[in-house]
């Protein structure tokens, strides 16, 4: 408990302290005038960080529906082999992140496979840039990365799902689609929810894949707040643009901790 | 059910089969591409292949920088997991078995590393760090490792501890166990089984994991923090490439082997 109060409690309170100094000189808790310029000057980014948020909703939002099928697979079709057929999509999840996001810069970049194929293969002449360097490939390969651990809490909600309220939906003539949109989606809803709040919070204050795959125009907020630490070295506005960041993801998770009852969750 | 709407229903089935193979072969694709030009001869990574080579498996060795990384990774790994485990379980202990007054404040406190962004805590422990005087090195990000894993372990035991209930640990003590007893002979070895899985979860986390040691590593570099510094020189890239390959079948077959033992118990 004291290592949590110690590198989590701590620390981020004393971020916020930074973030009211009017300059790094000087050592941290020494008397200051408290100011809040850098609140201040952290709104000129408050287009991004909406820009972030949003982002992050249509990533989340992608990756639950993309993995939806894949827990609804894994529950009513696959059968006996369902464990197998679940450890085969986490073992990519178990490689290093950074090597698979590579591999993605591989095949789409200009010298790329995808590039150097079509062009070896006459198709075009100029290589495709419009494939890596922009938002549309950060947030193609998040929606990637994240698919597989979208499944997992679905796949805990669907096993929940008592089948015999198929064979009673299906007796009393609802069909597939009817069955799947009126009885196992609500009941899934739950799993679904967590699902997508779980993609949703890391990926706000996601820095690293637009670093890789976004060039200049993919930026997010994490990375401004990045620059600030390390190239630009104004540390008191990125200690304010870091609480900025921080109030908004808890508000979220309020939001989260409002939409799942998790005791429902936990319970059998 | 009628024969129609068990031809739909089949349909559906099939459908459904057919999209998670695609999905499968999507999530494999990057590390067959990989495996294919860590075995390529040409340096630069693009089609068409040039022949078979193992030149970048030697070169790998005779690389110190790449090396060395991998061995901080690995010091980092051990040394945080093995602590967020100890950790963890200590808290999954004092939620599941007291009764206090502060107990939701702590369980609260447990998991809020989940919410709290990476770049906000790397900036916080970046910050305390420079308070402190205390010099970037693998111990300050070895320290951030414990705290983004501890969650993780804390749930993983608690959810063992839950599933056990208190009956054992009641019947111990009845027969005359003392409490630090108790935990040694009983609950201990009836955990151990989440515990080592609470540990590869750790242990993973903090070997694959960049954005926070991005902030925090001194000059001594962890592997994924090298990695993407390297990634910029093309001419390394292949070495890197075949360094990833071989680090993915050594912890394909960890994760594997820890399967078996779980499925022994």
């Amino acid at each position: 408990m004291l290592v949590l109060l110690g590198c989590l409690v701590v620390p981020l309170l004393l971020v916020a302290v930074l973030s009211l100094r009017p300059s790094l000189a000087g050592p941290l808790l020494a008397g200051f005038e408290p100011t809040l310029a850098h609140y201040a000057a952290s709104l000129g980014f408050l287009r991004l960080l909406l820009t972030s948020i949003v982002i992050a909703a249509i990533v989340a939002a992608a990756a639950t529906a993309l993995a939806y099928p894949i827990a609804w697979f894994l529950r009513f079709v696959a059968g006996r082999h369902a464990a197998l057929l679940l450890l085969l999509l986490l073992i990519p999840f178990w490689t290093s992140y950074l090597l698979r996001v590579m591999a993605w810069k591989l095949m789409l970049g200009s010298e790329g496979v995808i590039n150097s194929l079509l062009i070896s293969s006459g198709l075009i002449d100029q290589p495709l840039a419009a494939l890596l360097y922009n938002r549309g490939a950060v947030v193609v390969t998040l929606v990637y990365v994240w698919i597989p651990f979208a499944a997992l809490p679905i796949l805990a909600a669907l096993q929940r799902v008592d089948s015999a309220l198929h064979e009673a939906a299906g007796d009393l003539y609802a069909r597939p689609f009817s069955q799947f949109w009126r009885v196992t989606l609500p009941l899934s809803m739950p799993g679904v929810l967590v699902a997508f709040f779980m993609v949703f919070i890391p990926t706000v204050g996601e820095y690293v894949t637009p670093l890789l795959v976004g060039g200049t125009g993919g930026a997010m907020y994490g990375n401004i707040i990045h620059d600030f630490f390390t190239r630009a070295a104004n540390w008191p506005l990125g200690a304010a643009m870091a609480v900025v960041m921080l109030g908004a993801t808890l508000a979220f998770a309020l939001v989260a901790l409002r939409l799942i009852d998790l005791r429902r969750l936990v319970a059998r | 059910m009628s024969i129609l709407a068990g031809r739909r229903r089949r349909r559906f089935a099939s459908l459904s089969g057919t999209y998670y193979l695609v999905l499968l072969g999507l999530l494999y694709l990057p590390l067959a591409i990989l495996f294919i030009f860590s075995v390529n001869a040409n340096t630069s990574v693009a089609f068409p292949l040039r022949g078979f080579t193992l030149e970048w498996y030697e070169r790998l060795f005779d690389s110190p920088a790449l090396l060395r990384a991998v061995g901080n990774s690995l010091i980092v790994a051990l040394s945080s997991s093995v602590v967020a485990t100890s950790l963890g379980t200590m808290i999954a202990l004092l939620l599941v078995r007291f009764e206090f007054r502060a107990r939701p404040l702590i369980a609260g406190l447990a998991v809020l590393p989940l919410i709290v962004p990476y770049v906000v805590l790397a900036v916080a422990l970046l910050v305390l760090f420079r308070a402190a005087d205390v010099p970037l090195s693998l111990f300050t990000v070895a320290t951030a490792h414990v705290v983004v894993a501890l969650p993780f372990v804390t749930l993983i035991v608690l959810a063992r501890l839950v599933g056990l209930g208190s009956h054992l640990e009641d019947a111990a003590m009845d027969l005359g166990a003392s409490y630090p007893a108790t935990i040694r002979l009983v609950v201990l070895p009836l955990i151990a089984p989440a515990m080592v899985a609470a540990w590869l979860v750790a242990f993973t986390v903090s070997f694959d994991e960049v954005a926070l040691a991005l902030f925090l590593a001194g000059r001594e570099q962890t592997f994924p923090v090298y990695l993407l510094g390297q990634l910029r020189f093309t001419a390394t890239v292949p070495v890197l490439i075949a360094a990833a390959v071989l680090l993915m079948l050594v912890s394909l077959a960890i994760v594997l082997v820890a399967e078996r033992i779980r499925r022994l118990r």
